[in-house]
């Protein structure tokens, strides 16, 4: 019987040939933990005595989620993982070098890897033909310690995609449409398997997106098989070396196939407070806007601000937004530097941020007021997630925000950019 | 095991967020404080009125969110006795069950705001005590109770210096 992208990967790391519904033990390559988990983290393996790192090289600690700090005890927990770093050797990702996942796809994961993170959205790896998954504190300070972990191996939801995007149309209306489709609980212990003609020809950074947003269906782990496209991406990031073509036999046994012709999609948006809670741009009337962000580990890379340049450029942000850039890595933010983006959205009224979370976790950067509406280009609105109970976050691709951000209430894109150029057609190797 | 207390009823999706929230990021190296405002995003009355062995009883999806263990956390050192739902998000599930909170899933439907509750893990039932009902709870994967046995997923290692499980 053949295997799915998990099963192929977790058999490797366990020693034996494992199918789905199976409990393993298996080898970990990659650990990560961020600001907000790793202290915790630390905490539970010092209690017994397990204070050491197997893999000091391959165990990245992000200073990312309050960076810089807005409070002295959010300070006192960045000490900690400092600490950790200088006492075991694990790697620091201080304040300033961007959002974990947009880190761990640029310099640390490989296709048939194992990563598991103390942050949700680990799955954004998954798009590397990695097995990536979330876990909790004490889960990922063992496999620090010990590296290793168990899994259950899921079984998978085969997501496949075909047809092109229209104009203003974008993976992130895709991804969000999908979980509309099946819910925010509706792959809950499943894999992802997204392929088909317009995965294949996708891009790295959106493939990003998509497997990113894979655990707001509750699915463990959002995969895409490595292509050429994943070998070029590799490539760019100087470590070539470490490509391998991860892949799902032609006879892999899927739960669900769920088909999508992404040429019926339209510019999509989740309402609050529920990621599957969505709706069509050109269908939502008048709502305004009072902040919108364009960043996270969903949509801060290049080629998202690339897109929010386009529409921005010679244009002035509506007088009562405020419009909150954030790119999700140092190195996105120097290529956006060096495009001249930064200059174009500064000048169409943007506050550029350091890179890293911003307000998507509702921290520090751009709290929301009391009843305040905000659109963001991260993946979750769940109630008070930007820092506020009574505010009310809205979901969107990059264009949808930006455009919103010109006219000052959420706008189906395609309102304001029918004279640009097809915005998939940027080479993504533009990488520094 | 025999545990009793009070139910109270929360609705679908209730998110980690709603559970320990971001805001209040800042309290997440000190649980104790953390749990004073557990569950604060979905009832801002729950922390100063439920009592210590009261039950957490919910819809679909609870523990939806983030990766973050201190939500489990804060529910056990708030001194939740359980949380039942009709189902959990992956990680939360995991995570409640690594640390020693139990996270139950059976058919909340039939269980009140207020109702009195005895939950009987050998014989794996919930009785109503005020409906004088009986609901089934789904069994937990072995892997599970072994930790669950183990006082937690650190005791375990610590224990055994490795995993044990399968
Ligand atoms: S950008 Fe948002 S979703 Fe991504 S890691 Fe940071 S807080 Fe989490």
């Amino acid at each position: 019987m053949g295997k799915t992208i998990s099963e192929k990967i977790i058999s490797e790391h366990s020693g034996r040939e494992v199918k789905a519904g199976d409990f393993v033990v298996a080898n970990v390559d990659v650990t990560a933990v961020q600001d907000g988990t790793g202290p915790l983290t630390i905490q539970e393996i010092q209690k017994i005595g397990l204070e050491k790192c197997i893999n000091p090289e391959r165990t990245i600690l992000f200073i990312d989620h309050a960076a810089p700090s807005p409070r002295k005890e959010l300070s006192n927990a960045h000490k900690i993982l400092r600490e950790f770093s200088k006492k075991t050797g694990a790697i620091l990702s201080d304040v300033g070098e961007g959002v974990c996942h947009q880190r761990l796809v640029e310099d640390y994961v490989n296709p048939g890897e194992i990563l598991i993170g103390a942050d949700s959205h680990t799955c954004t790896s998954g798009a590397l033909g990695a097995f990536a998954t979330g876990m909790g504190s004490t889960d990922v300070g063992i496999a620090i310690a010990l590296g290793k972990t168990w899994l259950r191996v899921p079984d998978t939801y085969k997501i496949q995609v075909t047809g092109t995007f229209n104009d203003g149309v974008y993976p992130k209306d895709l991804i969000l449409h999908l979980i509309g489709l099946i819910g925010a609980d509706g792959a809950t212990y499943k894999a992802l398997e997204f392929t088909g003609e317009t995965i294949s020809n996708m891009a790295m950074s959106d493939r990003f997106t998509l497997s990113n947003m894979a655990v707001e269906a509750g699915a463990k782990a959002g995969l895409i098989a490595s292509d050429e496209i994943t070998k070029e991406y590799l490539f760019s990031r100087g470590r070539g070396d470490k490509f391998r073509e991860i892949y799902p036999d032609d006879d892999a046994v899927y739960e669900r196939v769920i088909e999508i012709d992404v040429t019926r999609l339209e510019p999509t948006v989740s309402c609050p407070h529920t990621v599957d809670n969505t709706k069509l741009a050109a269908q939502l009337g008048n709502i305004k806007v009072d902040q919108v962000f364009i960043g996270s580990c969903t949509n801060g890379r290049i080629e998202d601000l690339r897109i929010a340049a386009d529409i921005l450029k010679d244009k002035k942000v509506h007088s009562d937004v405020r419009l909150l850039v954030i790119p999700a890595s140092r190195d996105v933010f120097l290529q956006a530097t060096v495009e001249g983006i930064v200059e174009i959205l500064v000048k169409a009224g943007a506050s550029i941020m350091t890179p890293g979370c911003g307000p998507c976790v509702g921290v520090h950067a751009g709290i929301l007021g009391d009843g305040e509406v905000c659109i963001a280009t991260q993946n979750r609105n769940f109630q008070g997630r930007m820092g506020n109970t009574n505010g009310e976050i809205y979901l969107s691709s990059p264009a949808t925000a930006a455009a919103s951000a010109l006219e000052g209430y959420i706008t189906d894109p395609r309102k304001v950019i029918c004279s640009i150029a097809d915005q998939r057609t940027y080479p993504f190797e533009k990488y520094i | 095991m025999i545990k009793q207390g009070k139910a109270w009823k929360f609705g679908d999706y209730i998110s980690t967020d709603h559970i320990a929230p971001g805001r209040l990021f800042h309290l997440r190296t000190n649980l104790p404080e953390l749990a004073k405002h557990v569950l604060e995003d979905a009832d801002p009355e729950f922390a100063s009125k439920m009592n210590v062995g009261d039950f957490v009883v919910a819809g679909n999806n609870f523990g939806l969110g983030s990766s973050r263990e201190h939500a489990p956390q804060v529910l056990k050192i708030a001194g939740v006795n359980a949380v039942l739902a009709k189902s959990f998000a992956r990680i939360f599930f995991r995570n409640a069950i690594n640390i020693g909170l139990l996270a139950i899933t059976c058919d909340t439907d039939r269980i009140n705001q207020g109702d009195e509750l005895e939950l009987d893990l050998s014989l794996g039932i919930i009785k109503n005590i005020t409906q004088e009902t009986e609901i089934i709870m789904t069994p937990l994967p072995d892997v599970m109770i072994k930790i669950l046995n183990d006082g937690g997923l650190a005791k375990h290692i610590e224990k055994y210096g490795d995993f044990q499980l399968v």
